[in-house]
């Protein structure tokens, strides 16, 4: 623990640090226009307190968060919480779409030859195209369609997912020892049963940390899907609405905010993995 | 050991006298070359071999000379080129869709996902059994083969002699009459081979199963065997087919008597003359 704490303690010393520097020029500009003599306390507080700053310190950061989590009613469109349930829902979709289309493509890799030479390369070259290059396309022709809200950031979130799922799933599949399949042709097991008593729970060691950088993409492209959508709501809105108007604490705690979503979504992929480590006995 | 039930009704064990029993497998003129980029290679070349039922046989040569090619084709996870080759009158295509042997690999092979009892389970699984009577030959082969009590251990948990022998526990499970075994006892220590020999041949007295048995250990050849096939390096031709008959409830210590002594001393003259074929 004390590692952890003495980490912590360096980086916020940092940031401080790093606060007086970033916003020193226009405190310094503020106090000279008053007549009053100023000493360096005076810099280092009105640093440390400013509404617009360069970089907000943390503690304004802290008190932002508290504020905007629990200071407003949850169905405000100005509580954090609010926002962050709409990039989660968004998220969560986009995941679960990543992980079938993911899932299908690499089973169709595995098993049909023509596919694994026709398929491979367009998805790499799919994630060769920036997102933000991609995402305003997707929401502007989905809307045309009249599809809005949810839909669009689902798919643009699934977008980036799909990938290391697909990549891990497509190695996993194939992990299965030449003798491992062997047994199973000497019991002419048919496709359907080698695939569901070797090569699926086989790919399972490979899904799961597919699954964690999957996660963490699926919130990256909602978040990203939620730029174009003329700042409605999502955490995305909130750090677009932020820059418009330089609230840059606010951008500061969407980001933090962001984080935590990240955490807690890996760590529930992580949960699912310990899971079904314990029904294997203690291995993956 | 428990009993366990004939898994082949009315089939005496080893060689009993008189009585020509049913062929199990017969190569005629069986070959087998590999194309490889540099050149194509003899694995087989014009194997005739006739196996009956109840017979334990070896095949027994030096690395490379197509002892476990030959028991792949039996088992048609590999093609012979030219030549025929029979299983239970049939081809060895059909033997295999009609899960008429067992197979033993070289390595344990364990699904490391499966308790040991549900890796037992696993061809019985495919085969459509009823849960109940799966379970019921799980343990039943599991205390064949002395592991009564680690159903729910995972293979990881297990000593490599266990995992070998929850290996043939599975191949057993289904109470194939035909069972096909690559070095099964390969990479085992010296002690544990031993142990596991003689459990197989008690095996082989009591349930009247055909075994046919690769390996390139002469005592363990002899001791198991009713039938040595002696076999060659490259091109893997038969140099000789050696008929044991020790008495059937031999223990470890039948491989000091003359007559075991007098075998194995075939065996190793044969397998010199294929070396120095060369």
């Amino acid at each position: 623990m004390l590692p952890v704490v003495t980490v912590l303690a360096v980086l916020l010393a940092v940031w401080y640090v790093a606060a007086i520097w970033l916003n020193a020029p226009q405190v310094t500009e503020q106090l000279n226009r008053g007549r009053a003599a100023w000493s360096v306390s005076d810099l280092v507080a009105g640093t440390w307190a400013m509404e617009r700053p360069v970089l907000p310190a943390p503690h304004q950061v802290a008190v932002e968060l508290y504020d905007s989590v629990f200071g407003r009613p949850v169905t405000s469109k100005r509580s954090l919480v609010y926002h962050a349930q709409v990039t989660l829902s968004a998220t969560v979709a986009g995941f679960a779409l990543g992980l079938a289309m993911g899932v299908l493509l690499a089973i169709g890799i595995v098993h049909v030859t023509v596919l694994d030479r026709s398929l491979m390369p367009w998805i790499i070259a799919s994630q060769t195209i920036p997102i933000l290059a991609i995402a305003p396309m997707i929401v502007v022709v989905l809307g045309n369609l009249g599809f809005t809200g949810l839909l669009p950031k689902a798919i643009i979130s699934g977008y980036l997912s799909f990938f290391p799922i697909s990549i891990g799933m497509v190695k996993g599949l194939r992990s299965p020892d030449p003798l491992q399949l062997d047994l199973m042709r000497t019991y002419s097991a048919s496709n359907a049963q080698t695939f569901a008593k070797l090569r699926w729970p086989s790919s399972m060691s490979f899904l799961f940390p597919s699954l964690k950088v999957a996660i963490a993409l699926s919130l990256v492209g909602a978040i990203v899907a939620e730029l174009p959508t003329g700042a409605q709501a999502g955490l995305g809105a909130r750090l677009l609405a932020g820059s418009y108007y330089g609230q840059t604490i606010q951008i500061w705690a969407a980001l933090f905010m962001s984080a935590f979503l990240a955490v807690a979504a890996v760590g529930a992929v992580g949960l699912a993995e310990r899971g079904l480590t314990r029904l294997r006995g203690g291995r993956l | 050991m428990a009993p366990v039930q004939a898994v082949l009704e009315g089939t005496a064990p080893a060689a009993r006298p008189g009585v020509q029993r049913a062929p199990v497998v017969e190569a005629r003129d069986l070959s087998l070359i590999f194309q490889t980029p540099d050149a194509p290679v003899t694995a087989l070349s014009e194997i005739n071999l006739t196996i009956r039922r109840g017979d334990f046989v070896s095949l027994i040569g030096p690395s490379g000379c197509g002892k476990t090619t030959l028991m792949r084709v039996v088992a048609d996870l590999a093609q012979p080129t030219s030549g025929t080759l029979l299983v239970n009158g049939g081809s060895a295509e059909q033997a295999r869709l009609d899960r008429a042997y067992g197979y033993v690999f070289q390595a344990p092979a364990l699904y490391p996902w499966r308790s040991i009892e549900r890796n037992i389970m696993l061809p019985l699984e495919i085969m459509g059994m009823p849960k109940g009577e799966m379970r019921e030959r799980a343990e039943r082969y599991l205390d064949l083969v002395g592991l009564k009590g680690f159903e729910k251990k995972f293979p990881w948990q297990l000593s490599g002699g266990m995992q070998q022998r929850v290996s043939i526990a599975r191949a057993l499970s289904f109470e194939p009459a035909l069972l096909l075994m690559d070095e099964p006892f390969g990479a085992l220590d010296e002690i544990t081979r031993d142990n596991l020999n003689v459990h197989l041949l008690r095996l082989w007295e009591k349930t009247g199963i055909t075994v046919i048995f690769v390996t390139h250990s002469i005592p363990e050849a002899v001791f198991l065997s009713s039938k040595i096939v002696v076999m060659s390096p490259r091109p893997g031709r038969i140099l000789e087919v050696i008929d044991s008959d020790l008495p059937t409830d031999r223990d470890l210590d039948a491989r000091e008597t003359p007559e075991f002594l007098e075998i194995a001393h075939r065996v190793r003259v044969a397998l010199r003359a294929g070396h120095s074929y060369d």
